[in-house]
């Protein structure tokens, strides 16, 4: 058995690297998330506007990509780009496999959002004067924002979790860090456990975060949950 | 762009490992049920014990949800892989598999089920208390069958879910269809089309399962639940 | 059965407040075996909480209830206590997972263990009664506002109660779908159930109850005969608020 004293000596000697390693998780999940909104974004118009092929398109996508799971998505980014000559680095690898996962989940996230603004909300835009673009960025961006803040703070915990599978590529993201010291310090569990913790501030610590911006945003009769 | 066309040319890889392909898929669909099942009563149970569990016990059950919930599932599957042992506790891949996953599986349907217990109107209590039900009655006739049903969509989810990181078997080595893709491309060296291969058998798998999930949620429906 | 003078239920001195708010401020009442009393006044004024109290779904602060020589405040069996009451309520409270049928069965089979095939019979017989035969298979969720009250009262009746229960059971209802549940209750009375019925409803109060009592901010302001209560009111404030229904629902009559 180690000493505690021992494992939190150990952890503070080893808290620069996870650190680092948080960093990179970090760097991840930000990527990955302006990735997912971007193009979650334009496909959510191209659901929403778009002629039929497109919305075919984005239908098809949107199920391709949430049926292949993460890990799956990774490798094959990884692996195949350099079949065509170019080199991805596994930290781009990762960022472009689950950002191409995070594309379908908001996707669909924006779409539920944008529907959840009554259409006698649109007309009665209309019935003012306004036009399509400022309907959208008057009435229903206001209103749809905080109906995306759930699904989106539930979003991001996954984004920031399934960064951990970047581990699998090579990528010093936190768990791997964590495996690099565990190989010269042996003593596993404190360094699982440091991570988790980490892993769960950020997850637990954001999401809260997310929640009390939702409350304060909130105005009576919007909110409802979407699928 | 014609050399990387050619990448997708995978019928001679699919045809010629088949067997083990086909092997690895049986794992995967073996462990996504077992989790499945297990990994659901305990969560019911989870979630009843928070619900409604005396103070220590509530505590207890929603620790264990959030903290595995805010926690990535490789760092779960880690701990009982690589940290366990140095406390002389052992786990072959395939153990830490199904422990691992059900572990985290159990939280998550515990978090929905929660949702679904907490979403059951108090007229139902009122309405059992008045025939004289007791509380263990109620809550586990009344109110547990109504929340079971609400919980469904969100379960039948989870399965999906639970299918797809299934494949992170690959990263301890438990012989799920990923685990037997990298086997193939580690002799082949094919790792892009092995890997397109199973992309495409979880593809065809998932939609099947949610088909096949849509038609039995359809003919269980009961009026006035979603 | 005991003392014959004695009454069903017996309510004394009946207090209770939910925090700074005084609901009940000493009520008192009786109901013997047989008798109907309705009560009336505005709304806020605790008529429900009465009820609530009956079946102890809510605590009182103080007084007392008696249900036969059973007093429900303080008594440790009141499971036992309320299979002996029904209870109908405003906005149904139907289980939603379960059909007309087994909703009737629940409390059969789980409270009272009644076999299976007997529960069934037995609930197929209050169903009868209530005129809902042809809708032993649908969920709540099909059902309309009327069938669901009148599959509520099966499922109280089902049980066999001494005393029925009725909060405010036409409040939620299509005014033409009011008449099918009040004609349940009126059949109910004529067949000799005891009822405490909290409603709105001044016709059925006038035709069925042998007393009608108006409360009013946790009091009771007067309580007599329907027909004194609505010919010559004693209380000015019983009259104002017979005036204002009579404006609402028209003249307390057919």
């Amino acid at each position: 058995m180690i000493l505690l004293s021992a494992r939190i000596e150990l952890i503070r000697r080893s808290l620069p690297a996870l650190l680092g390693g948080t960093v990179i998780t970090i760097q991840l999940t930000v990527l990955i998330l302006l990735f997912g909104v971007f193009f979650g974004l334009l496909f959510a118009f191209g659901q929403v506007y778009g002629n039929k092929p497109i919305r075919w398109f984005v239908n098809g996508y949107e199920k391709v990509f949430r049926s292949i799971p993460e890990l799956v998505l990774l490798l094959l980014v990884f692996y195949g780009p350099p079949s065509l000559g170019i080199r991805i680095s596994p930290f781009n690898a990762a960022v472009l496999g689950l950002g191409l996962r995070a594309t379908a989940y908001m996707s669909q996230i924006f779409r539920g959002t944008f529907k959840s603004v009554g259409s006698d909300q649109i007309t009665a835009a209309y019935s003012l004067g306004m036009g399509k673009y400022k309907t959208f960025l008057f009435v229903i961006l206001p209103q749809a924002f905080r109906v995306f803040i759930p699904p989106f703070a539930n979003e991001y915990a996954i984004i920031l979790k399934d960064t951990s599978l970047a581990y699998a590529l090579g990528v010093a993201e936190l768990l791997r860090q964590g495996q690099y010291i565990i190989a010269v310090a042996y003593d596993p569990l404190s360094i699982f456990l440091a991570i988790a913790a980490i892993y769960f501030v950020l997850t637990f610590g954001v999401t809260r975060l997310l929640k009390i911006l939702e409350n304060k945003l909130k105005i009576p009769g919007i909110g409802v949950e979407i699928g | 762009m014609l050399e990387f066309l050619t990448e997708f040319m995978i019928i001679d890889i699919f045809v010629s490992n088949f067997g083990r392909l086909m092997s690895g898929l049986r794992f995967t669909l073996t462990l996504t049920f077992v989790v499945m099942f297990f990994g659901t009563i305990f969560g019911v149970l989870l979630a009843l014990g928070r619900s409604y569990g005396i103070k220590p016990i509530s505590w207890v059950c929603t620790a264990y949800i959030e903290l595995i919930r805010g926690t990535p599932m490789l760092a779960q599957l880690f701990i009982l892989y690589f940290a366990l042992p140095a406390y002389g506790i052992r786990f072959s891949a395939v153990t830490v598999a199904y422990l691992g996953f059900t572990i985290n599986c159990a939280a998550y349907q515990a978090e929905y089920t929660r949702g679904s217990l907490e979403s059951v109107g108090a007229d139902q209590y009122k309405s059992a208390y008045s025939l004289g039900m007791k509380r263990w009655q109620t809550i586990l006739f009344v109110v547990l069958p109504q929340a079971i049903r609400w919980s469904i969509p969100a379960w039948t989810n989870e399965f999906i879910y639970i299918l797809k990181y299934t494949s992170l078997a690959y990263i301890i080595g438990a012989p799920d269809l990923m685990t037997q893709g990298k086997f193939i491309a580690s002799r082949n060296y094919q790792f892009f089309r092995v890997y397109f291969i199973a992309a495409i058998i979880y593809l065809v798998i998932v939609l099947i399962s949610t088909w096949i999930i849509d038609k039995i949620e359809a003919k269980f429906k009961i009026p006035g639940f979603g | 059965m005991g003392d014959e003078d004695r009454p069903l239920l017996n309510i004394k001195e009946l207090k209770k407040s939910f925090g700074d708010n005084l609901v009940l401020d000493g009520i008192s009442f009786s109901l013997d075996t047989g008798q109907n009393k309705v009560i009336i006044g505005p709304s806020g004024t605790g008529k429900s909480t009465v009820l609530n109290c009956v079946n102890r779904l809510v605590v009182p602060d103080g007084g007392e209830i008696w249900l036969e020589d059973t007093e429900i405040v303080s008594c440790d069996n009141i499971n036992e206590v309320r299979q002996e009451i029904g209870y109908v309520f405003q906005g149904f409270g139907l289980f939603h997972h379960l059909t007309a049928l087994k909703n009737v069965m629940l409390g059969l089979t789980r409270v009272k263990k009644v076999p299976k095939k007997e529960a069934k019979e037995k609930a197929i017989a209050k169903l009868e009664r209530v005129g809902l035969l042809d809708v032993l298979e649908s969920y709540p969720a099909q059902l309309s506002g009327g069938q669901k009250q009148r599959v509520a009262i099966a499922r109280a009746l089902a049980m066999e109660p001494k005393l029925m229960l009725f909060d405010e059971p036409t409040s939620a209802l299509d005014p033409e779908l009011i008449g099918e549940v009040l004609n349940v209750m009126r059949k109910l009375a004529e067949e000799g159930m005891t009822m405490l019925v909290v409603t709105h409803e001044m016709g059925f109060a006038r035709a069925v109850s042998d007393e009608i009592i108006f409360m009013e901010k946790g009091r009771i302001v007067e309580k007599s005969s329907p027909e004194k209560m609505f010919e010559q009111p004693e209380n000015p404030r019983t009259r104002e608020f017979l005036f204002k229904l009579d404006e609402l629902y028209g003249k307390g009559g057919e």
